[in-house]
């Protein structure tokens, strides 16, 4: 039994307390607790715990950058109760197997939820369909298949595993990337790239595939998720296929939604991503979208990487930054303080809308009696300074390195039970 | 100055002064018998190499004896470059054996900026000798000693830069230099050679060469690299020849002072006609010629002055 | 190294030499040239008078004026920047440096006099020296200088000495001249 005491739910009306009984919300309003831990949770919000549809985990096979235990610590002080692990790891999650051993972990660990995303298509080669009917019906329940890291560019298999989706009701999650315009690309192709002499990542190339897969989905009759969208262009794609009732959905990542490519000036390659930092009118264009719901959601992308694989030259940089501890600050800046979303706007995009998207009927819930206790309570007023080397993640390489970011989460809850309190996590 | 890594933020009393320099060491040792000055004696200059380039590498070599001071040549064959060691491993162990000055070329923009920042703490300084599609510094240095001795000054000069622009660190860096030195640039190439970002460059682009030639007092053609040739970037050589060559006819289009560079390895026939070449308005061989004083100046202002630890 | 010329300077300035003591010490050491070097003589070896930059340039212009109004001799003159050569050049900001000219008939087997305003360290000295053996082999070397302030830290001395002044090493010798400063002028600011 656990009181929250004095918390104000989506930062809406006057502050309560709750009251968790046996891994759900048993009352609100000023129930009586006996013997219980109490939480003094004056002065925070109470939200629906987050839900991350886009995390690399990195285990099985660079367990030197991060681990399923070590990446759900950081999930946990994120705020996040699930996180989706995705699928391209060594070996690739195109089977049962290792589907099931990330899932495993996961509950091994018990900070979050960790749900393996399986491959679309057999050693993330794009080539054939990986099967999706035994990793639906393994142990790990997969409901989001992805090639994340490369995309699934031949129309003909994309179209065969929209299809064929449909039949398992999961959902294909599409890395936006035409490879044949983006061969050797570092960076958004644009002015800054033009002068750094980065070979482009046209804008085209994300929003091009993004069209096809709009048009392959309503022709199929399937459910379409887009990861990562980066430019104004695709924000403008997706709007046009939900207004034609393409049942599509995208999430965008807290980096897109800050950052931009006059970061690449250094060269140094913490910035580079994939797909790349835009333009800042991009970014803009990202965060209106976002608060209109064109884009439904924030995922993280969280990409660990080693040391020497960021401290090189930027051509031989892998791309990828971390997320998970950085996403609600990054949102509370980009999206709260400019007056773009509410509180209530933040539990949509980070918490409601992915739960909805994956299908995870006990997340993203109401705070309300008789409702799953998956709660993160976040201080609003306090600030933090970002410290990769402090951060849970075994890498460091946050692009936020020194930020001093707004929005601090105080605690997080799974089931009734708290995984993360004052900056550790709880095992 | 503690490093040369671009010519993109280096001012133009910087500029200047690195080119009177210049001017000042060719004229020091013009007809001399003994070329060689004791102003590094002592000073260890090396040179790595990531990228093959016998002229650019030579021309350092050269430079830095000149001076005085001790080079030594690392190049990707032969040393641990090849084994696999990171770039940063590479420099650090090179400015710990006593570096004073490495000069870098390497196939990855930036791949300069990032040693100038892993060398931060020491005192090494850091010569850009070409980097990825990113910049050329000291060839530029040495395209502009050649332009101010060849028509007297920048200020107000037209010049082409034709032909490859999208891959050319040449370019770039002329780009920056030159416009910063007063010129105006105009650059001449096929759209798909053009880079899509050129658009916030302090320059015009055309797209037809003979439309400009009139009206340049320098014409500089870029290299096109054979790989390029088959990449998709225009249909044949024949057809890029026809269009962006300098061919005999072509010169005759420019003005009586107009100059004809080229940083060379050249294409004879396809980028420039043999005739043009060798005509005494290509001052291929001052280029050749200038690089060394120039490079000579980048060292005597990045190594004979106070230690700068940055 | 003289300091910048001219501008305010906060130390306190005193005149050593004024316009005219600046005029007469000239002519004094034209004469002395000619008597030592007997010019003009038979067995005498052809003088050259080579300034160093920045002020000695000037100098030895003036003083072959000088020369050539007395003795009726044309002595050519040069300009040779030594900068390249100094062992200091770690213990200063970047330098400029400045055009060396050496007079049509070069120095090969002449007497060259080495002309500079003021004599302090040596080390200017000795880095013309060693920058006239790139040039050339001249049959002798000699110096001139219109101030000498003592401190030497190299053994070298002037043939030609326009006034000896002792000084402080905390003070500084100025000499002004109007080729470049608009105003003929040594003083000791301190």
């Amino acid at each position: 039994m656990t009181l929250l005491k004095g918390a104000v739910p989506y930062g809406e009306g006057d502050p309560v307390d709750i009251l968790i009984e046996d891994g759900f919300v048993s009352e609100i309003g000023t129930p009586e607790s006996d013997g219980g831990e109490v939480i003094d949770a004056h002065g925070l919000i109470a939200l629906p715990g987050f839900v991350d549809l886009h995390t690399h985990l990195r285990e099985p096979g660079r367990e030197d950058t991060e681990t399923i235990e070590t990446g759900s610590a950081a999930a946990a002080l994120g705020g996040y109760t699930a996180v989706f692990a995705m699928a391209n790891t060594d070996p690739v999650a195109d089977n049962p197997v290792i589907v099931e051993h990330v899932w495993r972990r996961g509950r091994e660990v018990g900070l979050v939820d960790v749900h393996p995303i399986g491959a679309v298509t057999v050693g993330l080669k794009g080539e054939r369909l990986a099967e999706l009917g035994a990793m639906a019906r393994s142990d790990a329940n997969v409901r989001i298949f992805s090639d994340d890291g490369l995309c699934v560019a031949d129309p003909l298999i994309m179209r065969r595993a929209l299809e064929y989706s449909r039949g398992l009701d999961v959902l294909i999650a599409q890395h936006a990337e035409e490879p044949r315009l983006t061969v050797g690309a570092q960076a958004h192709e644009g002015e800054t790239a033009a002068r750094l002499g980065l070979a482009g990542w046209p804008a085209a190339a994300e929003e091009s595939i993004v069209a096809r897969d709009c048009l392959l989905a309503g022709h199929v009759g399937a459910r379409l998720h887009v990861c990562h969208v980066s430019t104004a262009g695709t924000a403008d794609v997706l709007r046009w296929a939900k207004a034609r009732g393409t049942q599509v959905s995208a999430e965008v990542t807290p980096h897109h939604l800050l950052l931009d490519d006059d970061r690449l000036n250094t060269y140094d390659p913490v910035n580079k991503v994939n797909p790349p930092l835009r333009t800042s009118s991009d970014a803009k264009a990202l965060r209106e979208a976002l608060a209109e719901g064109v884009i439904d959601c924030v995922a993280t992308d969280h990409a660990p990487h080693a040391p020497q694989d960021k401290d090189c030259e930027w051509s031989a940089a892998r791309p990828g930054m971390l997320g998970l501890q950085t996403a609600l600050s990054v949102v509370v800046r980009t999206m709260v303080q400019p007056g773009l979303l509410d509180w209530r706007g933040v539990a949509r995009v980070m918490s409601e809308r992915p739960a909805e998207i994956a299908g995870l009927p006990d997340h993203g819930r109401p705070i309300a009696a008789g409702e799953p206790a998956n709660l993160v309570l976040v201080d609003p007023k306090a600030t933090w300074t970002v410290n990769g080397a402090r951060l849970a993640s075994l890498a460091g390489n946050t692009p936020y390195e020194g930020m001093e970011l707004p929005g601090v989460v105080k605690a997080t809850m799974l089931r009734g039970k708290l995984t993360a309190r004052d900056g550790q996590a709880v095992r | 100055m503690k490093h040369l890594l671009s010519c993109d933020g280096l001012s133009r009393d910087a500029a200047t002064a690195v080119l009177d320099t210049a001017d000042s060491l060719k004229q020091t040792l013009l007809g001399r018998e003994v070329r060689k000055l004791p102003t590094l004696r002592g000073r260890t200059v090396i040179t790595m190499f990531y990228e093959n380039s016998t002229r650019t590498r030579v021309s350092f070599e050269i430079a830095g004896k000149w001076m005085s001071a001790d080079v030594v040549n690392v190049s990707s064959s032969g040393s641990s470059v090849g084994k696999g060691e990171s770039l940063r491993d590479t420099a650090l162990t090179l400015a710990a054996a006593g570096a004073d000055c490495v000069i870098v070329r390497h196939p990855a923009s930036g791949a300069v900026h990032r040693l100038a920042g892993w060398l931060s703490h020491t005192h090494t300084s850091v010569v850009n000798a070409g980097d990825g599609t990113h910049e050329h510094p000291t060839q530029a240095l040495l395209d502009a000693a050649t332009l101010r001795e060849r028509l007297g000054g920048l200020d107000g000069r037209r010049i082409a830069i034709v032909g490859d622009v999208l891959h050319s660190r040449v370019a770039r860096s002329n780009v920056h230099l030159l416009t910063t030195l007063g010129a105006e640039v105009v650059l001449v190439a096929p759209p798909t050679l053009l880079p899509t970002g050129v658009s916030g460059w302090p320059v015009t682009v055309s797209h037809e060469l003979d439309a400009e030639l009139s009206a340049v007092d320098a014409v500089m053609m870029l290299r096109v690299q054979a790989e390029r040739m088959h990449g998709g970037f225009f249909p044949s050589a024949r057809e890029y020849s026809i269009a962006y060559g300098l061919s005999e006819a072509r010169m005759r289009l420019l003005p009586d002072h107009a100059v004809v560079l080229h940083p060379g390895p050249m294409l004879r026939g396809m980028e420039i006609a043999s005739v043009v070449a060798d005509s005494p308005r290509a001052a291929i061989t001052d280029q050749v010629r200038n690089g060394v004083h120039v490079r000579m100046a980048v060292l005597y202002h990045l190594l004979a002055g106070e230690e700068e630890v940055a | 190294m003289p300091r910048t010329r001219g501008a305010a300077d906060p130390g306190e300035r005193r005149e050593l030499l004024s316009a005219g003591d600046v005029a007469r010490t000239v002519a004094r050491m034209a004469h002395q040239v000619i008597e030592k070097t007997t010019l003009g003589g038979t067995d005498a070896a052809p003088v050259v008078l080579i300034g160093i930059p920045t002020r000695g340039a000037p100098l030895a212009k003036r003083l072959a004026a000088r020369i050539a109004e007395f003795s009726g001799a044309d002595v050519p003159t040069g300009v040779l920047d030594v900068t390249l050569y100094r062992d200091d050049l770690r213990r200063h900001p970047n330098r400029p440096l400045e055009p060396t000219s050496l007079p049509d008939g070069g120095i090969e087997d002449k007497l060259v006099i080495l002309v500079d305003d003021v004599l302090y360290s040596g080390r200017t000295v000795r880095a013309a020296l060693d920058a006239l053996r790139d040039h050339g082999r001249p049959r002798a070397v000699q110096l001139a200088v219109l101030v000498d302030r003592g401190h030497r830290e190299l053994p070298i001395r002037a043939d030609y000495v326009g006034k000896n002044v002792p000084t402080a090493r905390s003070e500084g010798i100025e000499v002004l001249l109007e080729e470049l400063d608009g105003r003929d002028a040594v003083e000791l600011v301190g």
